[in-house]
């Protein structure tokens, strides 16, 4: 049954082919986008006609490759930088909530722990339309009301920021209170005894500590934010990101410059993942 | 509930650091949270009568309920939401058991590595995926073809089976990581000591191993449930025409017809029957939400 007692040998044959079988289902949808990224074809399908790297270099009508596609690459730069606002406010927000809820003690504490859970099991979508909806009314309000127009009550990017960030954080916050439980306090009571500000203890000692913490909730941050595709969708202005980009090339028929872009992500994301592991190994 | 309210009560924090811990954790959640929440209730509740002038009234969901496709759509989601979470359970546990009980220690890290990789790419680039493998020209129809299986090209994307295996490929993560956790900390001294006592491999698996994991069922779950629930993603580029999911519903409301209040109803019902799965799952199972989720 587990590895100390005995085991059949059909159960453990019967065990790894089941293992293999799931890691092949698990690979296959990258393995076969990154392939066929290469191929020499105008379709994203077999037959292999040989290799070409056309879909990311080439420059003409019928061939566009993405590093010349000028919309695609617009897309990218708008999710790069809505993914590098929200994993900058969120670590913050989230940070200074672990440290409030872990550290302090006040009324309706678990209250306000309850409603900080709630974004994660809320659905992005009505994240999506409910903002939306208030930032439209507040919008009409002030507009009816002062005469103000006030952009960020318009769909736009940084509606999509607050959008993201109003779930990414919670994330963030329970990766920093993980690590904050761990924190031994004499730490900290040594470095004030010897004559330490509150603000220097915090500064040399706690955030040293949490350090690789938010080095990993910043890292899952960026790539929630990036990738995120419910919420955006409704809260988008003329900044379109890129899963908001490449969803409407989808289904309006697909080439293989979406294959190629789908690689850089692969490979970008898979870089990404594993310095991640690097650094949440040392501090483990 | 106001910060100012809180301050009043409390003893031992009445410093300025402490609001300024409190204060920007209050503006998140009242004003990007709890009030857009409200507001979808209120906005849910409003309605243009006859003479164009808005006035409260339960119409928009008055609509639902008279209307067969919005209330059959909205029963079947919630329906493949929960057969969705179940099959991935059941496809994910034996992994998370494999790689925390059975193979060799020194490759277990390894595996779980290679499990989490597909999953920090974006949604949108595996459901492509399977698109490009399942469709009519695609890869798995090109192979059946040169082995003279077909000469057509069956459809295989498009239909209710392939959304949800793509809903349950996107959930596989969330119910895994859980599961391994849970699993981690079980003592395999217990399953020795009723291996030992003759107990069979049914038995342990039943009375010991499930009953250990519960924690890490429940929390994996809950998430698998509500993502599924809430995609838009998967049902609307894998599923067929007839197989409308919920969100797609919502979507049309609000960008296609334009009716804000109708999708604020149909958003509303949405939020509501996820937040009472998960409540009864909590319940049915003596859990809390903080627990379940960290």
């Amino acid at each position: 049954m587990i590895r100390t007692l005995p085991n059949s040998k059909a159960y453990s044959i019967g065990f790894k082919l089941y293992v293999l079988a799931f890691f092949i289902f698990l690979f296959a949808p990258l393995m076969v986008t990154s392939v066929l990224a290469f191929n020499d074809s105008n379709f994203p399908s077999l037959p292999w006609n040989g290799f070409t790297l056309d879909w990311f270099i080439s420059d003409t009508e019928e061939r566009l490759g993405i590093l010349k596609d000028t919309q695609n690459l617009l897309s990218m730069w708008v999710s790069a930088q809505t993914a590098f606002f929200v994993s900058i406010f969120s670590l913050i927000i989230g940070t200074l909530a672990a440290f409030l809820f872990e550290r302090e003690n006040f009324r309706y504490k678990q209250f306000l722990f309850f409603l900080a859970l709630t974004p994660l099991v809320i659905p992005g979508v009505i994240l999506g339309i409910s903002l939306l909806l208030s930032v439209n009314s507040t919008g009409l309000f002030l507009e009816d009301n002062f005469t103000l127009d006030l952009e960020i009550l318009r769909p736009s990017f940084w509606l999509v920021v607050l959008g993201q960030f109003a779930f990414i954080t919670t994330f963030v916050l329970l990766v920093v209170s993980a690590r904050l439980k761990k924190f031994d306090n004499s730490l900290e009571e040594a470095a004030l005894n010897l004559g330490a500000t509150k603000f220097q203890s915090i500064r040399y000692i706690i955030i040293p500590f949490l350090k690789p913490a938010l080095i990993g909730a910043g890292a899952v941050a960026f790539l929630m934010s990036f990738e995120n595709f419910n919420t955006t969708l409704f809260l988008i202005g003329s900044d379109t990101t890129l899963p908001v980009n490449l969803y409407l090339q989808v289904r309006d028929g697909s080439t293989p410059v979406i294959n190629a872009i789908s690689f850089l992500l692969i490979m970008g994301t898979s870089i990404l993942a594993i310095l991640n592991l690097i650094f949440s190994k040392k501090s483990a | 509930m106001t910060a100012k309210h809180i301050g009043l009560n409390m003893k031992n924090a009445t410093s300025l650091g402490f609001y300024v811990f409190l204060v920007p954790i209050i503006l998140w959640l009242g004003l990007l949270i709890v009030i857009p929440q409200i507001e979808l209730l209120i906005m849910s509740l409003r309605f243009e009568n006859d003479d164009e002038i808005m006035v409260w009234s339960f119409e928009n969901y008055k609509e639902f309920f008279n209307n067969d496709i919005y209330w059959l759509t909205f029963l079947r989601t919630a329906m493949y939401a929960i057969f969705v979470t179940f099959l991935t359970f059941i496809i994910t546990f034996p992994i998370a058991f494999y790689i925390t009980k059975i193979v060799n220690k020194r490759y277990s890290a390894f595996l779980i590595i290679l499990l989490l990789l597909p999953f920090w790419v974006s949604e949108l680039v595996r459901v492509y995926g399977w698109t490009i493998i399942l469709r009519e020209s695609g890869v798995i129809n090109y192979f059946l073809q040169g082995m003279g299986l077909t000469t057509s090209g069956i459809e295989l994307l498009y239909n209710d089976a392939s959304m949800i295996m793509g809903l349950v490929y996107t959930s596989m993560l969330f119910m895994v990581v859980p599961l391994i956790s849970s699993l981690e900390g079980m003592d395999d001294s217990y399953i020795e000591a009723a291996h030992d006592l003759g107990a069979s491999k049914l038995t342990i698996f039943f009375k010991i191993v499930i009953p250990y994991s519960a924690s890490g069922i429940v929390s994996g779950s809950i998430v698998v449930f509500m993502l599924t629930l809430g995609n838009y993603l998967t049902p609307n580029l894998m599923g067929g025409k007839n197989s409308l999911w919920f969100t797609e519903q919502i979507y049309n409301e609000f960008i296609a017809s334009l009716n804000w209040n109708q999708g604020a109803a149909f958003g509303f019902l949405l939020l509501a029957l996820s937040s009472f799965i998960i409540w009864l799952g909590l319940k049915l199972t003596k859990q809390n939400l903080s627990k379940a989720l960290s």
